[in-house]
């Protein structure tokens, strides 16, 4: 089905709007869904998130090529959900899901958030590797500024503790 | 015990007197969305798995260290209510419609003042809420953050470095935070200016909706901002983001106030009054025109054109007059005709007993 605003491009959002008791059902591209959800900020509301992600999912490189039915699903190995899951649902099946669909999961990621790294809050017992890489990336930033200084001395002191802290990884 | 005296009483916690802003914030909330490492995501989960979920939540929250901050939660299934009880939840803001779906696999955990709630197995195995008053977002924030520490001594969190918190929705991973503001906007509504400044927040990456009702119409004037993005900025950041666009709406809300207040008195004086005649006196009313009609008074008192009501009464009207309330009030059926006849009757005797 083809974009019912521009005739150009796939419809991936599909929603419904209900003005005076009448049902009215779009269906649009992600380009133009986004300029429409520019416009009035009544479009969020009707808009299926989930079919939204499906959309975007199914643009991600790498898996529009085959047909569903067709792609040889390899599912989670944790909890065994398939990639149609999140394409149908727009929902993953378990944390694990996040490791499995690894690389194509960024790009989507980016198109969400604008970004692909979690900067936020880091849990005390299940974010111990977060946090050592954190301590990490702070130590190597110094390291760099000590570099550029010629604190030589300061630089090597810098250099081993980064040492020690990967080992730890 | 707590829950049922959560679900026959219309008042909340989180409509306390004299908040900041108080007068257009009516409230704010924190909500951060939680799993717990080794189980599928709830709408993969069968009963029993679902079952050990809120087991290991429910002991999480015995804990004595997390009671000590955070108080006693006590754990609900959302089985053991009535379908009417469990939409009350929903009219009170106390959790989501999304738990009334399969609610043989739900629960929330309740504090006894209703500021803070825990929705297990929701889209997410946790959904910490917390609900204040006016426009407080960063003490919220503080409260749910040291209820989440406490949790995550015996809960094992799926986290990852990169994506940080794992949610069932990727547009929830990272913080898995949602920070929102509910504000009464009636005088950007009047001067017809609600769609311009609305739509220019949309830009900035936060969404406002209406918290009732369909499309363009916010019944009652009420809307709900909140953050899209909870991947790449920390919680700070994105509190603090939220605060200043909400400190903006504010700002153009008390314009339009103003202005209307100096060009369009009388108008204004004539709408308040009518509206307040027609919640004192009538015996009929709709879900809609009392949601209307209380908007219109709740101005009138926030511009003291009408003295002695408090602002949280309308806000506690407006969960009295909602329609599963009612029928938990009449215990039985109700006609379409005596439902509206009994929403009146609520309000005559509330607006007339101060
Ligand atoms: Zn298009
Ligand atoms: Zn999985």
């Amino acid at each position: 089905m083809l974009c019912e605003k521009c005739q150009e491009r796939p419809a991936t959002v599909h929603y419904t709007e209900i003005i005076n008791n009448k049902q009215k059902k779009m269906h649009l591209c992600e380009v133009c869904a986004g300029q429409l959800q520019a416009e009035g900020f009544n479009f969020m509301p009707q808009m299926n998130l989930h079919n939204f992600l499906a959309g975007f999912w199914n643009q991600v490189p790498g898996t529009q090529n085959f047909a569903p039915h067709t792609r040889k699903e390899a599912g989670c190995p944790a909890c065994g959900a398939p990639e149609s899951l999140l394409a149908k649902k727009g929902l993953f099946g378990c944390g694990d899901c996040y490791k499995h669909f690894g690389d194509r999961l960024e790009p989507l990621m980016r198109r969400i958030h604008g970004s692909s790294t979690h900067t936020g809050k880091v849990p005390e017992r299940a974010g111990g590797r977060a946090r050592l890489l954190r301590k990490i990336e702070t130590l190597r930033a110094r390291l760099q500024d000590a570099v550029n200084r010629e604190a030589f001395e300061e630089a090597a002191q810098l250099r081993d503790q980064i040492k020690e802290l990967e080992k730890q990884l | 015990m707590g829950i049922k005296k959560t679900v026959n009483s219309a008042r909340s916690g989180w409509m306390g007197a004299g908040a900041p802003e108080g007068d257009i914030v009516v409230s704010s909330r924190i909500r951060i969305a939680r799993n717990l490492h080794g189980y599928s995501f709830p709408h993969l989960l069968d009963r029993e798995k679902a079952e050990q979920v809120i087991h290991a939540v429910q002991l999480a929250l015995e804990n004595g260290e997390l009671v000590k901050q955070a108080g006693i939660l006590e754990m609900n299934r959302m089985a053991e209510l009535s379908p009417v009880e469990r939409q009350i939840l929903v009219e009170k803001h106390l959790i989501s419609p999304n738990l009334l779906e399969e609610h043989e696999k739900k629960a929330v955990a309740l504090r006894d003042d209703e500021l803070v709630s825990i929705m297990v197995n929701e889209e997410d195995h946790l959904r910490i809420q917390c609900l204040l008053p006016g426009l407080q977002l960063e003490k919220a924030w503080e409260m749910a953050d040291k209820i989440d520490d406490g949790l995550e001594k015996t809960l094992d969190y799926a986290f990852s470095s990169k994506y940080g918190y794992l949610t069932a929705c990727p547009t929830n991973a990272g913080t898995g935070l949602r920070a929102s503001v509910m504000l009464h906007l009636p005088g950007l509504v009047l001067v017809d200016q609600i769609r311009g400044v609305l739509a220019s927040i949309s830009k900035l990456g936060f969404t406002v909706r209406g918290l009732y009702g369909e499309g363009t119409e916010a019944l009652g004037n009420l809307f709900q901002l909140s953050n899209q993005v909870t991947l790449g900025h920390s919680e700070e950041e994105i509190i603090s983001s939220l605060n200043s666009i909400t400190g903006q709406l504010l700002a153009r809300e008390r314009e339009a106030r103003k202005a209307l207040l100096q060009q369009r008195r009388e108008q204004l004086a004539d709408r308040v009054g009518r509206s307040y005649g027609t919640l004192m006196h009538a015996h009929m009313m709709s879900s809609e025109e009392a949601m209307r009609r209380i908007s219109d008074v709740r101005l009138g008192v926030d511009l003291q054109m009408i003295t002695g009501i408090a602002p949280e009464q309308l806000t506690e009207l407006m969960v009295m007059t909602r329609p599963a309330y009612l029928l938990k009030q009449a215990q039985g059926d109700l006609s379409p005709a005596q439902r509206d006849n009994m929403r009146a009757n609520i309000i005559r005797s509330k607006l007339n007993q101060r």
